[in-house]
């Protein structure tokens, strides 16, 4: 029993870092329709940026507390949406009218740029670097279950952006846009709505959540490298397709679902080993059996 | 089939066998090399089927070749050397065989979703070798003979060349286009997409499995780790810049794209590679999606 | 509609593949020339792999300063058999296929006399055929697995071998943890790791004790909690880590979060600076075998130190700089006892080492080509590697 419920910490906490990252992945197919492969590798800037931004802020502030960690985590955010957006600007936008093949092939075109200059050694190296403290951690134990401040923190952050985002998206008009667009973007230009603005936001706050969620990561893990993006990139997207692709609370579920998924398979002897291939095995089901997911709506094909 | 064609056959595998028969006196690095080049121009002509031709995004062929690699490895080290025809054959079959299971799935699956399917099947492939005592677990198989000559390597290049030239210049094969420009049509005009879209897998499968076999008797060495998406990506890049379809296009990339990084061996250009590479994707996307190497015709709608 | 005749794409296949081939067949005939002069008049070329860039970059940069130090010193004292040693260093990128073109590279283009290389023992499997089918003598300096030098005659190694460490840390679990019953963490993606398992478990099981658990994780992974939940429920007295300093540095710390509070101990591969540097308070006090220490007191290991120091800004050299140290000093030694640069005589002074006196101790090289050296278990104490003991074989 009390393996049951550690692993059940465990992955929630886990979940909670794939949710965020989901939901960028499901913002932008929902807007523009492909997958944006560079997604993960803004998780992984967004941990390199707090990481650099760790000393700085904690010559202002006190280092190590709470109110830093935030600064930090606010400024790694804003950073990361705005590469993001650059990275619409600069490689998605010119190719706003192109078949989605060439889209998705320049997405990985971006994704192995990122990763690869990122591995340089003039720019961060390929080994892993120690990511710093950033908030003081405190490990409890309670009746045999061992948790601590971060998986409570991750969890808190979580479920607030994944609130905020929901009031963004339902209340304001930005959202409404958003909708709008990926609902049918040519009808939108007509109704007015400014796409390229639209496009650029949904990036924006996307990227801003993957930072997040990289920094979260980051200090679940303290050990940073340009390639530690990939891993929960790929589970996040299988999280946002199980969930149903395009569908934001599909994707949170689908987040929370893999990581409680991948570490009870974790914990099992004999099944470790295969912990990469498992959540390719349960995308390649899903989209086999109900292709949009769990909470997603079949699209029907129209000739 | 064009009577043409089989007479340039005949000639390349006279040529390719003429040209091995001196092999013992060629400096060794510079023979390594140009049979890199033949098994390259193998994996890219057959991806260039399934990419290209039928216009399928897989991203998992190096799957494929490592399937034919530890077939074929396996089956010269239980049986014996003389067997290194049949045994580039059968890695071919069952890589064939692992094509037609990546395939059926891929039915339903369009764009990014394949995409990601056939990139998981690769690492669920990887997975699968890298846990089996078999095959070497992550060790991989050593001590594989060295069988793999000029002759090997640029017959079944050329075998593989002719054979899908072929395929997709016979009146069946005009289906593989259909298939690509439009499925819906397609199907309303009784050509089969089912039919087809499995055909390029498996025939695809099969020269990328005999490469496999090729590459495990050149290296001596199969473990599993070389097979993952970034090999698969370095194949990609050969059909992209050759323009997908286009199989004198990719014939030349494959040659190039594995001639530049030897002949650029300075330690600096090494790191600068990958970097390179993703450079060229996103700028080819942007500017030049047929590929570097066509001429005549603009054909800037096949992508 | 789309311009796609695959009739023109034939036609245009034919011409277009004519000038390609052309270039083709002109590179091999540049190629047809079956092999470089191995040395020019006053120098002897010796090749080196190493993973200078890529995941396991530090191993490879510290090899590498220890044979660079290596060599200037062998230069500096008037080299061998009257010519100075040049040093052509390859980087494999930390990736597999790499060493097979980079020792390919080094023996067929550049004509080197012997290769040295690599720490990873998987990379070294790659190159060794390739060696021993060019009857080039490879030495690595710290691939434990055995596998390594069943390749051939010309392959050997400095270092101790994966069977003998593992009983070491079996040993050492069993006398000086005094855990009767141990779990075994292994990294499935390296088989440096799988084989330090191996061997652990059988020297374990000799001495009586209990294997209670083996999870697996893979090289690279950032989250080890769930397999960690699993260990720490079967309540093993210690646990076994044989895999490398960056996943070790994180299992290390996630553990200490799970309250696993029992030694985590490991294999040589935990032998890196980054260990400290990103596992911080949660490495402190467990143990690892290893090569080396370099405050153990021989003369020689206090020289080696001090121009390490000077030569690399103050930099303390680790297991693999010292080995890469003592790799090339095997190979200036047995050239000078051989009395010329050909393959087959190098082999045989190689292999007819004994007692070289080592930064890493009295080096033999037995009938298998692998050194019988003795093995050192160093404690992370205050951040640093503190000597604990030293087990002969």
């Amino acid at each position: 029993m009390q393996w049951f419920l550690q692993q059940l910490i465990n992955g929630l906490a886990l979940g909670s870092i794939y949710a965020l990252i989901a939901l960028g992945y499901t913002m932008v197919y929902g807007v523009l329709g492909f997958i944006n492969f560079a997604h993960c590798d803004v998780l992984m800037l967004g941990a390199f940026a707090a990481s650099f931004l760790a000393a700085p802020v904690a010559r202002v502030l006190a280092p190590q507390s709470y109110c830093g960690a935030a600064v930090i985590i606010l400024l790694a955010a804003g950073l990361c949406a705005l590469i993001g957006m650059l990275i619409e600007f600069l490689a998605y936008r010119p190719l706003r009218r192109r078949p989605k093949l060439t889209v998705l092939i320049t997405a990985i075109g971006v994704s192995l740029f990122l990763e690869f200059t990122c591995q340089h050694p003039a720019v961060f190296g390929a080994a892993t670097r120690p990511f710093p403290k950033l908030i003081p951690q405190r490990d409890c134990q309670w009746r045999g279950l061992s948790f601590n401040t971060n998986d409570i923190g991750v969890l808190l952050v979580t479920v607030l952006l994944l609130v905020a985002l929901w009031w963004i998206v339902r209340r304001t008009r930005i959202g409404v846009a958003m909708r709008a667009v990926s609902f049918n973007e040519s009808a939108a230009a007509l109704m007015g709505v400014n796409i390229n603005r639209v496009i650029s936001f949904t990036f924006a706050l996307g990227s801003a959540l993957a930072a997040v969620a990289g920094v979260f990561y980051a200090m679940r893990a303290p050990g940073i490298e340009p390639l530690m993006g990939v891993q929960p990139g790929l589970r996040a997207f299988t999280a946002a397709v199980v969930g149903g692709i395009g569908n934001l609370p599909g994707a949170a579920l689908g987040g929370v679902l893999i990581g409680l998924l991948e570490t009870f398979a974790g914990g099992i002897p004999g099944l470790s080993d295969y912990r990469d291939g498992i959540a390719f095995a349960i995308l390649i089901l899903i989209l086999l059996f109900k292709p949009a997911g769990l909470l997603g709506k079949a699209q029907v094909e129209k000739v | 089939m064009i009577a043409g064609s089989r007479r340039w056959l005949l000639a390349a595998l006279a040529a390719a066998f003429a040209v091995s028969w001196f092999s013992p006196h060629y400096n060794r690095y510079y023979l390594g090399v140009a049979m890199d080049v033949g098994i390259a121009v193998i994996m890219a002509v057959s991806l260039n089927l399934i990419n290209g031709h039928t216009g399928q995004f897989s991203l998992g062929h190096a799957g494929f070749m490592a399937v034919g690699g530890f077939t074929a490895a396996k089956l010269t080290m239980l049986t014996s050397n003389a067997f290194f025809p049949l045994s580039l054959l059968f890695g071919g079959l069952m890589a064939a065989c692992v094509g037609l299971i990546v395939g059926v799935p891929s039915l339903r699956l369009k764009g990014d979703y394949l995409a990601i399917v056939t990139l998981g099947f690769g690492e669920i492939i990887r997975v699968v070798f890298q846990n089996s005592q078999a095959f070497g677990a992550a060790t991989g198989l050593t001590g594989i003979p060295k069988l793999t000559t000029l002759f090997w390597t640029w017959g079944a290049a050329a075998v593989t060349v002719y054979v899908v030239t072929s395929l997709v210049n016979s009146t069946y094969g005009r289906g593989f286009i259909c298939v690509h420009d439009d499925e819906v049509a397609a199907a309303a005009i009784g050509v089969s997409p089912t039919r087809y879209k499995v055909t390029a897998f498996v025939v695809g499968a099969f020269f990328a499995g005999v490469a496999g076999g090729l590459y495990a008797h050149h290296k001596q060495v199969m473990q599993p780790d070389g097979f993952g998406f970034i090999r698969s990506i370095d194949f990609v890049v050969m059909v992209i810049l050759g323009g997908m379809g286009r199989t004198a296009g990719v014939i030349a990339a494959a040659i190039v794209l594995t001639l530049l990084p030897e002949f650029l061996r300075v330690r600096e250009f090494a790191s600068y590679r990958m970097i390179i590479y993703s450079l060229l994707i996103i700028g080819l996307m942007m500017a030049r999606p047929q590929g570097l190497f066509t001429f005549g015709k603009k054909s800037a709608s096949s992508v | 509609m789309p311009e796609n005749r695959p009739n023109t794409t034939r036609f245009h296949a034919r011409r277009r593949l004519r000038p390609v081939i052309a270039l083709a067949a002109a590179m091999l005939a540049a190629g047809c020339n079956k092999s470089n002069e191995p040395s020019s008049a006053d120098v002897i070329k010796v090749g080196e792999f190493a993973s200078l860039t890529g995941k396991e970059a530090t191993f490879g940069v510290s090899s590498h300063e220890g044979t660079l130090l290596g060599v200037e010193q062998i230069n500096a004292a008037g080299g061998v058999l009257g010519k100075k040693i040049q040093l052509l260093t390859e980087d494999d990128l930390s990736k597999a296929g790499e060493p097979a073109t980079s020792v390919n590279k080094l023996i067929s283009r550049d004509g080197v006399v012997a290769i040295l290389g690599e720490v990873a023992s998987s990379r070294s499997l790659e190159a060794a055929p390739i060696c021993q089918q060019s009857h080039i003598p490879m030495i690595s300096p710290s691939s434990t697995n055995p596998k390594v030098t069943e390749t051939g005659d010309y392959i050997f190694r400095v270092c101790f071998i994966d069977p003998f460490q593992g009983t070491v840390m079996a040993n050492f679990a069993a006398k000086t943890l005094k855990a009767k019953k141990v779990a075994i963490f292994t990294d499935v993606k390296s088989d440096y790791s799988i084989g330090l398992a191996k061997f652990f478990k059988a020297g374990f099981a000799a001495t009586g004790g209990q294997i209670v658990a083996e999870l697996d994780y893979n090289g690279g992974d950032k989250d080890f909690k769930a397999q960690l939940t699993a260990i720490k429920s079967a309540s093993p007295d210690a646990v076994f880590i044989p895999g490398y300093y960056t996943d070790v540095a994180l299992i290390c710390i996630q553990a200490k979060e799970l309250n696993l509070t029992v030694p985590l101990f490991g294999g040589d591969g935990w032998e890196s600076d980054q260990l400290v540097k990103i596992g911080q308070d949660a490495v402190e006090g467990e143990f690892f075998s290893t090569h080396y220490a370099p405050d153990v007191a021989t003369e020689r290991s206090r020289q080696f130190v001090a121009s390490y120091r000077k030569r690399f800004d103050g930099k303390t050299p680790d297991a693999m700089a010292a080995l890469g140290f003592d790799s090339v000093m095997i190979l200036a030694d047995a050239i000078k006892r051989a009395g010329s640069t050909d393959g087959a005589k190098i082999r045989d002074a190689l292999a007819a080492t004994r007692d070289f006196d080592g930064v890493t101790g009295k080096t033999s090289i037995n009938e298998k080509r692998d050194a019988t050296k003795p093995a050192v278990i160093l404690q992370v104490k205050d951040g640093r590697f503190k000597y604990v003991e030293t087990v002969n074989p």
